[in-house]
């Protein structure tokens, strides 16, 4: 499934440029809180409003943040990293310029490896520190449409707020390479704390340029960039999407013309927003208000060591312990997954029975509520209640999953009083379980006379009655222990 | 008391206040009345509030500050005044209102200054002659037919006319020295980096600085003493070295100074170089050696500057685009909003400079003009640092010419840089300079510029303090002497 | 570099990326100026000093980098006070249009 996508004779060249918002205090170059969702207008300031006289002084954390990116994505930092401006007009750009870095970013050359099944590397071109832009709020015309507005509110709270721009070489060959590459990435900047990457609020925005080429050629046919995708998913259907749009173009004799495009997931549709005809002409220069920022090579090796785990070592570390390496990948790249399989494992304390509840149980109910694992009701803690319970022999598997139910249901219930207040502990204790026993044989004698003449595959048959007979709450093994001794008495 | 203020210094209206000679309320009145006989004839003002004046002078006068508390002061309209409207000379900030002060001014407040009002200037401080003020000219007080220079021209009429007793300018090619020379003043452009810059409605980043212009050199050192501070709002400033010293006047042995004679030789006007070779008479007479210098590229420096200036204006003037602030000419869609607003927003020298930086930083052209003017930067630089091993200062007019008459070169835009070929290489090395009054050529001030070392002011105070006793120069123009 | 000679496209072009809408008048007359003052610039594109590297900043000893502490920003009334179309809660563009 990680092979290349390719028809007709055609491959995919598909790069990604990635814009990461930095969790940091304050904004990139001034105090003004960076926080999302504030009423529009109240975290600006003379700097971030542009007002003349305004200086920039770069965020140190900012920075550090990049830096440690930069270094899990393998990128060399080097020694001397310098802000420009890059000029264009547009209301949501204060200065009419943006400060970002040209051609000395702050991390250059890495590269990445996704692991796993098709395990595949990607080049990574650059990081680079910038400023967000301002949000338009737009007014009128068809919601969310730029053109043929009727005039736009322009919020600065965002404005300058810092961001770390990644930009991959064109190495991904299908719409899934990028969105495990994208997948694997995002939970490598979550593991470092360096952004939440809500690709829902935008604190993670990813942009693809995408073309084909026929297959085996070296070099790159006409690209086209799609902007802004919100999810990993839209991703990958934009770029199928683009791709098949392209591939139709060629296949047609047509050319494909290089352009700006909007993947709608509603509509499946590809709209363009700008052509790229009129190319811009950034007249970048070096920004003479910032000094470089400068990296001392003991600073970095003493970043790089107090790096986190990183997911591709978790991928190692569950493989290791035995996890097979799809559910491995899943559990070191799914952010929210992840945390909640780390929290669970932490609590049960067998990383194994923790990853079977979480592809088991905890998966299929995400996936018919719709929810992410930081939304389930069913916490960590309360699910670790729950597998303790069946860990002790306390609880069977069947009631095991009534509990996880009534956890789903009731937000308020624990697993202990679940089992008590349905009466589900299992039913271990000899006498009891004799009981139940003597009389399913006494009941079969047919398939008793059965076994005993050497057909042993009866004895499933029995253990299922002997479990309904308990109302399910049986212990399966003390059970099957039980009618063998009984049997071959 | 009725207090004279004209030729009154700095110090001398402190010393007043601390004898309790006068208060501050009464200062600031006798300046105010000043202002009000004699500026409607200069228009070297652009917004004066004598309710807000008086106000704060009354705040000084009760809270009995020491030091320079109360003494009033100028500030050039490109400087930040939070709650005072600050326009850089130009249309398109008409009616803008600064949420904050400068830096400087903040540190002036706290020393206790009292603000006489926002002085005129060229647009964006884009001029030599304050002539390209959208408000109109400033009349030098020598001269009313003549300029006062540029571009902080406003500020050095306001204390050659007595309108105030000092006042803060900016100079980003010579536009503190080059008015102080034309007004005969003392004017100090500090060394880059020792003054902050935040709050100056910004030109040309890499070049400018803020710096005091005065009737005296004490003045200078005393006004240098209440701006020149580290900033944390501006990451290239890191404050002065050594803390600012007082200068005396006296003997210049052991002193020697550079001479770049290839460069005098580019038409300096007859009178000007006449009481430049006086000057290097008194420093041989108290003492100084005078050595030839060289500095092969700074006649490349007016190129230079005109790459270099216009390209980082270009993009500091792009703000101005009608939705934050200012100026905004209405047009059915945004583009055509900023190219109206921008159309009627800017003068002509201001657009001709946007212009040339537009350009030189297109695509094709950046290497060849910007990249390329940025290594002659390099290249003036070690020109002052290989005479700066050689010598301890370096000496030039401040300006070819005394103050020219109004109009005289509003058509010729090339002929108006050329008016600061002997100041900008100081700004593309980043150096200080102080010009201080070198006598009168046919009865208009000249100036001597003294070019020291990256944060050499305190020598370059002491020996402008020596050649200002030598010259024993009144810095009242004749007219300006009966009192209004 | 030889010497250039603005041609009024070339005046407009750099124009439309500054965002100055300019009349005829002043095309014509700033294509003049432009070719005079770049003609005088152009005196330092023929230095041989390709390997000098250029000056970026006048100060090399500054501050690059501010400690991350956040402060309150600006009332949003004093934001907008000075703005030309201001709504009670931001700052009104005309449509970006086609
Ligand atoms: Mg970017
Ligand atoms: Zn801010």
């Amino acid at each position: 499934m990680s092979g290349g996508w390719q028809r007709d004779g055609y491959e995919a060249v598909i790069g990604l440029e990635i814009h990461v918002q930095l969790d940091t205090a304050s904004k990139m170059f001034c105090a003004c809180p960076n926080r999302f969702g504030d009423e529009p207008n109240t975290n600006v300031c003379m700097v971030c409003l542009a007002h003349p006289g305004a200086l920039p002084v770069a965020n140190a954390e900012a920075v550090r943040q990049s830096a440690r990116v930069g270094l899990a994505l393998g990128c060399r930092i080097p020694a001397a990293s310098e802000f420009s401006r890059k000029q264009y007009f547009y209301p949501d750009s204060p200065k009419a310029y943006q400060i970002s870095q040209y051609d000395q970013p702050l991390c250059a050359e890495g590269s990445f490896h996704v692991p796993g099944e098709g395990a595949f590397t990607v080049r990574i071109t650059r990081a680079h520190l910038e400023e967000d832009a301002a949000k338009m709020i737009h007014a009128g015309g068809d919601a969310g449409r730029i053109q043929g507005s009727a005039g736009s509110v322009v919020d600065f709270n965002r404005a300058g707020t810092p961001l770390l721009e990644i930009v991959t070489e064109p190495d991904l060959r299908s719409p899934e390479q990028a969105r495990r590459f994208l997948t694997l990435l995002r939970a490598t900047v979550v593991a470092i704390g360096a952004s939440d990457c809500d690709m829902e609020k935008g604190s993670l925005r990813a942009d693809a340029n995408v073309s084909i080429r026929p297959i085996g050629s070296a070099g790159y046919g006409t690209k086209t960039e799609l902007k802004n995708m919100n999810s990993v998913r839209f991703l990958a259907r934009g770029i199928e999407a683009e791709l098949e749009r392209q591939l139709g173009l060629v296949l047609a004799g047509e050319e494909v013309r290089q352009e700006t495009l909007h993947f709608d997931p509603a509509t499946g549709g590809l709209t363009s927003l700008r052509s790229k005809e009129e190319a811009h002409d950034y007249r970048y220069f070096p920004e003479p208000d910032l000094l470089p920022v400068t990296q001392d090579p003991d600073d970095l090796a003493a970043l790089a060591g107090q790096l986190p785990e990183l997911p591709v070592a978790r991928f190692a570390r569950l493989t290791g312990a035995g996890l097979p390496e799809a559910t491995a990948l899943l559990l070191a790249t799914e952010v929210e997954l992840a945390a909640y399989y780390d929290e669970l494992a932490g609590r049960v304390g067998d990383a194994k029975v923790a990853a079977n509840w979480v592809m088991g149980e905890l998966q299929a109910h995400l996936n018919a509520a719709g929810i992410a694992a930081d939304a389930s009701p069913v916490t960590p803690a309360r699910l670790a209640g729950l597998v303790g319970l069946v860990v002790d022999g306390t609880i069977n598997q069947t009631s095991a999953k009534e509990v996880f139910q009534a956890l789903v249901e009731d937000p308020a219930a624990d697993a202990a009083g679940v089992v008590e207040a349905r009466g589900l502990a299992q039913v271990g204790d000899a006498d009891e379980l004799g009981a139940i026993v003597d009389g399913v044989l006494a009941d079969h004698p047919e398939e008793v006379a059965a076994f005993k003449g050497g057909r042993e595959q009866v004895i499933g048959f029995l253990v299922g009655q002997c479990m309904k007979a308990s109302g399910g709450r049986a212990d399966a093994k003390a059970l099957q222990a039980l009618l063998r001794e009984r049997l071959s008495a | 008391m009725a207090i004279d203020v004209i030729g009154l210094t700095a110090e001398r209206a402190a010393a007043l206040l601390r004898g309790r000679e006068c208060t501050s309320e009464e200062l600031a009145q006798a300046y105010l009345d000043r202002i009000a006989a004699v500026d409607g004839e200069l228009h070297s003002y652009l917004h004066v509030d004598p309710e807000r004046t008086l106000a704060a002078a009354r705040e000084q006068d009760a809270s009995g500050g020491d030091g320079l508390a109360g003494v009033p002061i100028a500030y050039k309209d490109l400087l930040s005044t939070r709650g005072v409207p600050t326009t850089a000379g130009s249309r398109i900030l008409e009616g803008f209102v600064p949420i904050e002060s400068a830096d400087v001014v903040r540190w002036g407040d706290e020393a206790g200054l009292v603000s006489l009002g926002k002085t005129n200037l060229d647009e964006f401080a884009m001029g030599s002659s304050t002539e390209h003020s959208a408000y109109g000219p400033t009349r030098n007080p020598w001269d009313v037919a003549r300029v006062p220079g540029g571009s902080s021209g406003g500020s050095a009429a306001v204390v050659a006319s007595g309108c105030a007793p000092w006042a803060l300018g900016t100079d980003t090619g010579g536009s503190i020295r080059q008015p102080a020379a034309f007004c005969g003043l003392v004017g100090l452009m500090p060394t880059y980096g020792s003054v902050s810059r935040f709050g100056v409605v910004a030109f040309a980043c890499s070049l400018e600085q803020v710096g005091p212009m005065t009737l005296t050199v004490r003045d200078a050192a005393l006004l240098q003493q209440v701006i020149a501070r580290d900033s944390d709002r501006d990451a290239t400033c890191t404050g002065p070295r050594e803390p600012i010293a007082l200068p005396e006047a006296g003997r210049l042995d052991g002193i020697t100074f550079g001479v770049p004679r290839a460069e005098l030789e580019a038409g300096v006007e007859e009178g000007v170089r006449a009481r430049f070779d006086e000057s290097l008479a008194i420093a041989e007479s108290l003492g100084a050696r005078l050595v030839d210098v060289e500095l092969p590229y700074a006649r490349h420096g007016l190129a230079a500057y005109y790459v270099i200036a216009p390209a980082e204006a270009s993009a500091n003037l792009s703000r101005f685009d009608g939705v934050r602030y200012g100026l905004r000419v209405d047009a059915p869609d945004v583009r055509a909003m900023y190219e109206a607003t921008r159309d009627a927003g800017f003068g002509a020298e201001v657009k001709r400079r946007i212009m040339i930086g537009t350009y030189a930083l297109s695509a094709g052209y950046h290497d060849a003009y910007y990249v390329q003017a940025q290594r002659v930067r390099t290249l003036i630089r070690r020109d002052f640092d290989a005479a700066f091993g050689q010598v301890d200062a370096i000496l030039l007019p401040t300006a070819p010419t005394t103050a020219f008459p109004i109009g005289a070169r509003l058509d010729d835009p090339l002929a108006m840089y050329a008016n600061d070929i002997f100041t900008l290489p100081v700004n593309l090395a980043g150096i200080p300079a102080l010009s201080v009054p070198n006598g009168l050529s046919e009865g208009l001030p000249t100036g001597l510029q003294i070019i020291g070392p990256a944060h050499s002011e305190n020598l370059l105070l002491r020996l402008g303090a020596a050649f200002e006793a030598e010259h024993a120069f009144d810095p009242v123009p004749p007219a300006m002497r009966s009192a209004s | 570099m030889a010497d250039v000679e603005l041609t009024p496209d070339e005046v407009r072009h750099v124009a439309a990326l500054a965002r100055l809408g300019l009349a005829d008048e002043e095309v014509e007359r700033l294509g003049r100026e432009l070719t005079s003052i770049l003609g005088h610039v152009n005196t330092i594109a023929q230095l041989p000093i390709a390997d000098v590297p250029p000056t970026k900043h006048a100060n090399p000893h500054g501050d690059a980098l501010r400690p991350d502490a956040a402060r309150p920003g600006a009332p949003r009334e004093e934001a907008l006070a000075n703005a030309p179309d201001p709504t009670p809660e931001g700052f009104r563009v005309p449509p970006i249009g086609a």
